[in-house]
């Protein structure tokens, strides 16, 4: 049993590239899949895509979202909405950014397989400096 | 008492106006958001247009919910939820229904606003949809506490709708891709308004009608 990931994304290359960016730290293992744009498309996010791909990932470990901009926390909480409980009790948006994020949340998951954990690594990622601070 | 008929008469009338107004909800989007609210609700009533056959027959709970999900699915950007959630929040308070009366009217508009301020974290005077909402519903109720028929009650609503769109113009966007502008926002009409009062007004010509 492993935590599941959705990565949402107004663009599906976006959402599709980060995919591909975290399978190059974890194995197959885990479970992390795309969900951008519309179903036609465009630039957007799409609450049914997001909640088909939160239910292919599902895990009684829990499942994490990852969201981009704007309407896409939305759809998000929509798309949990439209679960059904036993599925929606388990699934969890975290706050974090979606590139760096959605790494350091791939591979704690693949550490520690915990969502304490998970949660800590996403709160992390927000915080976390490029620059080192000038003494 | 309002039949489905009724409702399906409103809800074609909606996908057209909001069809035609696409170009100018996508103007006004342009001036302070993501230039996609016309293009997005075009889309959304296009689909929802398309549904009205097989929502023919149906109880209201039914037809509001397919116009939810419809909205949900097809249109990509915030109104997309922000109306989704509206409609769906109304089909519940009248499900399994085949006509419905003042009441529920009241009922099924009040969980409509509580549903978009839920998902938008959003209140009257963000410059939203709520700013032509929230005063088209206190006018509507009020309205119909002073007996009045749902023809003058919606026309009044409209009118107070359209006076929420004005007011828009003078305060500044707290929510979504416009409020990054700030101070910039205000002099320009918020497009979600917009098409909340087109909606309102859509209900008020069919009721005119008939």
């Amino acid at each position: 049993m492993v935590i599941g990931l959705v990565i949402v994304s107004h663009s599906p290359k976006i959402a599709e590239g980060i995919v591909e960016l975290c399978y190059e730290m974890v194995d197959e293992e885990i479970k992390i899949i795309p969900a951008g744009g519309t179903k036609d498309g465009r630039i957007g996010t799409d609450p049914i895509r997001i909640k088909e791909a939160i239910e292919k990932v599902y895990d009684e470990d829990g499942v994490g979202i990852i969201v981009d901009i704007g309407s896409s926390l939305m759809n998000a909480e929509l798309a949990i909405e439209l679960l059904e409980e036993k599925v929606r009790k388990k699934v969890i948006i975290l706050d974090t950014p979606i590139v760096e994020g959605s790494i350091s949340v791939a591979v704690q998951a693949y550490i520690s397989n915990n969502m304490e954990d998970v949660l800590k690594a996403a709160e992390e990622a927000r915080t976390t400096k490029k620059l080192q601070e000038q003494p | 008492m309002a039949s489905t008929s009724l409702l399906l008469e409103i809800v074609r009338n909606m996908s057209k106006n909001i069809i035609e107004n696409k170009e100018l909800l996508t103007e006004l989007d342009r001036a302070i958001g993501d230039s996609d609210h016309g293009i997005n609700m075009a889309k959304g009533f296009s689909a929802v247009h398309e549904k009205l056959g097989e929502m023919e027959g149906k109880d209201w709970g039914y037809i509001l919910k397919t116009i939810a999900m419809t909205l949900i699915s097809t249109v990509g950007g915030a109104s997309g939820p922000l109306y989704g959630t509206a409609f769906l929040r109304a089909a519940k308070v009248v499900e399994g229904k085949g006509k419905i009366d003042r009441k529920d009217v009241i009922n099924m508009f009040h969980e409509a606003i509580e549903g978009i301020k839920m998902r938008g974290k959003s209140d009257q005077g963000d410059k939203t949809m709520l700013d032509a909402l929230i005063p088209a519903f206190e006018t509507l109720k009020s309205a119909y506490e002073e007996g009045e028929d749902s023809k003058i009650a919606f026309k009044r609503a409209e009118e107070s709708a359209l006076k929420g769109v004005e007011y828009t113009k003078t305060i500044i966007a707290r929510k979504g891709r416009a409020s990054y502008l700030g101070e910039r926002s205000i002099g320009h009409q918020d497009p979600g308004a917009t098409s909340s009062y087109i909606l309102i007004k859509s209900i008020n010509q069919v009721l005119e009608k008939n």
